[in-house]
């Protein structure tokens, strides 16, 4: 057996025990922050408390978060292929596939705008909103149908910026009446999220779906190809 | 012994198994998984440990929620770069691994 291998093995082993053991001989907590969330979530505007938490609370987090999935975004747009798409081998030109999606793209463009409504009051809200839209591009992608050239217009990158640019402004909004950034006057939280919400949800949408869109199948003539037909 | 604690010992012995993938293995593609694998361990820890007696904690969930949607970045943003290398260099491991 290679010593390298034991040898991690080893530490491994003792990284797994010395977290067991931190998990097993914890302190007690100080303070219980469900308690604190729930006290003060009738100012957040919504009801449900991890959106609060998601949307008002930590929204910085969030603000961060949709910048690194833009980020990730502008690096795949910078590292895409010079040349021109190959002519499009991911489609599978299958009538039934084709006969499925009528049925059931407009079924998750619904369920993804019910999600985004039900964040208010119960899990849901934007991200898993963004993901079933994202997954609905996908499918549409997998069965050959492509939106033209969309992914390289001004308007696709002002989608790809929405969700951000949406949440910058509500937050230097919330500077321009008194508030400090990101802390929305309790009256006004619940459209200011819903608003957010809104912008991020096609962003994130339209972003995942730019990751697997930007990384289109290799034409058959790369190395690989060829090893494998050598084999 | 509660069963948000097993869920935080089952989160670390995923974490030492995905750092254990991360150092074996020299291939690109396992290395992203035993990253992922290591991610998602670090979110049962963190789910399960704060959830142990008192109940569902939203902060800890709307944190693993907000990792989840950054793990997700970040893998599409390596399988992106990992492809530009393959297309470049014909390899599936780095240089120094070779």
């Amino acid at each position: 057996m290679n010593p390298r291998t034991v040898c991690a093995a080893v530490m491994c082993g003792m990284l797994v025990g010395l977290l067991g053991l931190a998990i097993t001989m914890r302190p007690e907590a100080v303070i219980t922050l469900p308690e604190r969330v729930a006290a003060e979530l009738s100012r957040s505007g919504v009801s449900h408390p991890v959106t609060a938490v998601l949307l008002n609370f930590r929204s910085l987090d969030t603000l961060l978060e949709i910048g690194v999935l833009l980020l990730a975004v502008v690096v795949a747009y910078a590292l895409r292929e010079t040349q021109a798409d190959p002519a499009d081998r991911m489609g599978l030109d299958n009538r039934l596939l084709h006969a499925v999606i009528a049925w059931l793209f407009p079924l998750m463009l619904l369920v993804a705008g019910y999600l985004l409504w039900a964040g208010a009051t119960r899990p849901g809200g934007a991200f898993q909103a963004g993901a079933l839209l994202a997954a609905a591009g996908v499918l549409l992608r997998l069965a050959g149908i492509r939106p033209s050239d969309f992914a390289h217009t001004l308007g696709a990158r002002a989608v790809l910026v929405f969700g951000l640019a949406v949440f910058l402004a509500v937050g230097l909004g919330a500077m321009a009446v008194g508030g400090h950034f990101l802390e929305y006057p309790p009256a006004w939280a619940s459209p200011f999220i819903f608003g957010v919400e809104l912008a991020l949800m096609l962003s994130i949408g339209f972003a995942l779906f730019s990751l697997f869109e930007l990384a289109p199948p290799h034409p058959v003539s790369n190395k690989g190809a060829r090893e494998r037909s050598e084999t | 012994m509660s069963n948000a604690l097993l869920f935080a010992w089952t989160g670390a012995a995923l974490c030492g198994l995905g750092l254990f993938g991360f150092i074996v293995h020299k291939h690109l593609m396992r290395r992203l998984l035993a990253f992922n694998i290591m991610g998602s361990g670090c979110f049962l820890m963190l789910v399960g440990l704060a959830q142990d007696g008192r109940g569902p904690d939203p902060i800890p969930q709307a944190l693993v929620l907000t990792g989840i949607v950054v793990a997700v970045a970040s893998t599409a943003l390596a399988l992106v770069i990992f492809r530009r290398w393959f297309r470049l260099s014909g390899k599936v491991r780095l240089p120094e691994d070779a």
